[in-house]
């Protein structure tokens, strides 16, 4: 069981409010992301619910008991940190093994898990090293292996994978999706990177400068962003937003197109620019494309290669159910 | 890739390094020597260096005119305690100072620091009296006590630098897997701070053993350790050196020896975090 309710939790770190109280609550089994910018306070939050910082105002309950005041050890979660934090003195078992001796438990069965975790995380071969003698993506197995011995209420991972190349990134994170499958046990995630939220969460925390802007399933947060600054952060490449008289056509402040609901037509549409930078991935193209009138450039999302070049002049055109509309204050229009 | 350095450069710094490390041990080299010649040849001038009748009858004197063993004894007994008892109260002090400093760490660094700038003379009366009164005087208990309060600035100091270099996250790691602050202290902490805490180990008890200050003033005969044994040989009827030379040798090889056995550990321990 891993149910964590935050009830108008607070942090301050002298006089300066890092997280303002909030209000949140985590299912048992649910897989959730804290996603924000740099500084957002995602990590501290993650921390007070670790129990490694303490909370200056507010309840923190993990399966309906008052765990505010608990140190960590008491807690029963288990994290897994940004530099894998493993002891390096100790052999890649006795690593694994540590939370289980903690836990009083005796030799042989601590034995039985570890070889057990091994086996899950393709660790067996290197259950005699030290973790100096690893790599990046063993170590960050090791330290997952490190928490799923214990079985506890919760994961939590505070950016776990951005120590790792890009390809290993993407390979780590199919292996923590398959495994909170497999394990079915709450799972708090912390990242910067969208891509890992969208791909990984079945709710997403979006935080910024300590506060909660929108919590939905990351369809949710694509489809209905509730304000301008979800709807930038979700979605790759970013939304394009427009102001003036564009969006008093819609009756907003503020209108936003993501870069795939806009059609590529051969004439009228609703922007018309030229095209200054392409970027070929093979399966789609992007453009950015300078609409006169408009601050930033747009970017376009075309399926696979399409023949345009630096200088070309394209026609856009919004598909009318997909456009995002926001007020004065940047908050959605319904 | 190691930066190149030219022959001729390599040449110039060995041979600088030779100058200062012979610079620095011919007292010591010179006191061996003087240990064996005849307390005539020891003040011959000019100075004998190789060329003399080496002889042992200097060792053979002190070793009738004084127990050598027993002074080796309270020695080892002083230095070796003063350290582990100084170690046992700066492994806390220092994980609070590094792991959970407050407002002030950085003060009562500064503070325990500057009893070090104070002449020790200016404490040997209060600290004559308060021995006497507590029959501390000529004790190794009482040399034990002084020692480790003397030591103890340099000890939290040492270990607070070496702490400062393991990374917070592993302890918080330990933490998160259930050590309390023992278990984090005994199986995370100490393994890994352990260059660190040998070579404060044997630096102190370098310094202790070579203390001569409060050893001399604080003993009479039951816990003189080796340096008041070497201050026995310059009496008032006159010096003789090398009878001294001999004592000397005698009250330094121990600590000499484990110093040759442990220098790699010793400078390991001492440059220690300076390259990242």
């Amino acid at each position: 069981m891993g149910r964590i309710t935050l009830e108008r939790v607070q942090k301050k770190f002298g006089d300066v409010e890092v997280i303002p109280p909030l209000d949140l609550t985590i299912e048992d089994g649910e897989f959730v992301v804290f996603v924000g910018p740099s500084g957002c306070g995602k990590s501290t939050l993650l921390r007070l619910i670790a129990g490694l910082e303490d909370v200056s105002g507010g309840e923190i309950r993990i399966d309906g008991t008052a765990a505010t005041d608990l140190p960590p050890a008491k807690r029963g979660l288990a994290m897994v940190f940004q530099s894998y934090a493993l002891y390096p003195h100790m052999s890649v078992r006795k690593n694994i093994a540590f939370p289980l001796k903690m836990a009083g438990m005796d030799e042989e069965e601590r034995r039985r898990r570890v070889d057990r975790a091994a086996e899950v995380l393709n660790l067996t071969d290197y259950l005699d090293r030290r973790p100096g003698q690893l790599s990046g993506g063993q170590r960050q197995r090791v330290a997952i292996g490190r928490a799923i011995v214990r079985e506890p209420a919760a994961f939590l991972f505070d950016e776990p994978l951005s120590n790792l190349d890009a390809a290993l990134r993407v390979g780590m994170r199919l292996e923590i999706s398959e495994l909170h499958e497999r394990l079915k046990t709450t799972m708090i995630y912390v990242t910067h990177d969208q891509v890992e939220a969208m791909t990984m969460a079945d709710k997403i925390v979006v935080l910024r400068a300590g506060n909660i802007e929108q919590v939905g399933s990351p369809i949710d947060l694509y489809r209905r962003p509730r304000n301008l600054f979800v709807a930038g952060f979700i979605g790759s490449p970013k939304m394009n937003i427009v102001g003036g008289d564009l969006a008093s056509r819609h009756d907003a402040a503020h209108i936003g197109v993501r870069p795939e609901h806009l059609d590529i037509v051969e004439d009228g549409g609703t922007f018309s620019g030229k095209v200054t930078v392409s970027e070929h991935l093979g399966s789609d193209t992007f453009f950015h494309v300078a609409v006169p009138g408009l601050d930033e450039p747009m970017t376009v999302r075309a399926g696979g290669e399409v023949g345009l070049r630096h200088g070309d002049t394209i026609h856009l055109a919004p598909q009318s159910h997909q456009i995002h509309r926001f007020d004065d204050n940047g908050l959605r229009i319904a | 890739m190691a930066r190149a350095v030219s022959n001729r450069r390599m040449a110039i710094n060995t041979g600088v390094a030779w100058v200062l490390a012979i610079l620095i041990f011919f007292p010591i080299l010179w006191t061996i020597l003087t240990s064996f010649k005849t307390e005539a040849t020891a003040i011959a001038d000019p100075p004998v260096f190789l060329a003399f009748d080496w002889t042992l009858e200097n060792y053979e004197t002190v070793q009738e005119r004084s127990n050598y063993f027993r002074h080796f004894m309270n020695s080892v007994v002083i230095s070796v305690g003063s350290t582990l008892i100084g170690l046992l109260i700066a492994i806390p002090a220092a994980w609070a100072m590094a792991f959970v400093p407050g407002r002030q760490t950085k003060n009562v660094l500064m503070w325990m620091l500057s009893t070090k700038m104070l002449p020790p003379v200016g404490v040997l009366v209060p600290l004559y009296l308060i021995f006497r009164d507590y029959g501390l005087l000529d004790t190794r208990i009482g040399l034990v006590i002084v020692l480790t309060l003397i030591n103890l600035p340099i000890i939290v100091w040492m270990l607070y630098t070496y702490f400062r270099e393991i990374p917070v996250d592993i302890l918080e790691a330990a933490r998160m897997d259930g050590a309390g602050l023992s278990s984090e202290v005994l199986y995370i902490l100490t393994p890994m701070a352990v260059p660190g805490i040998a070579s404060t180990l044997l630096l102190n008890i370098i310094l202790a053993w070579n203390e001569a200050f409060w050893t001399l003033n604080l003993t009479a005969a039951n816990a003189a350790p080796l340096t008041a044994f070497i201050a026995s040989y310059s009496s008032p009827e006159g010096l003789f050196y090398a009878k001294l030379s001999a004592a000397s040798t005698m009250a330094i090889a121990p600590i000499l020896v484990m110093g040759w056995f442990s220098q790699r550990q010793l400078v390991r321990g001492l440059t220690f975090g300076a390259v990242k």
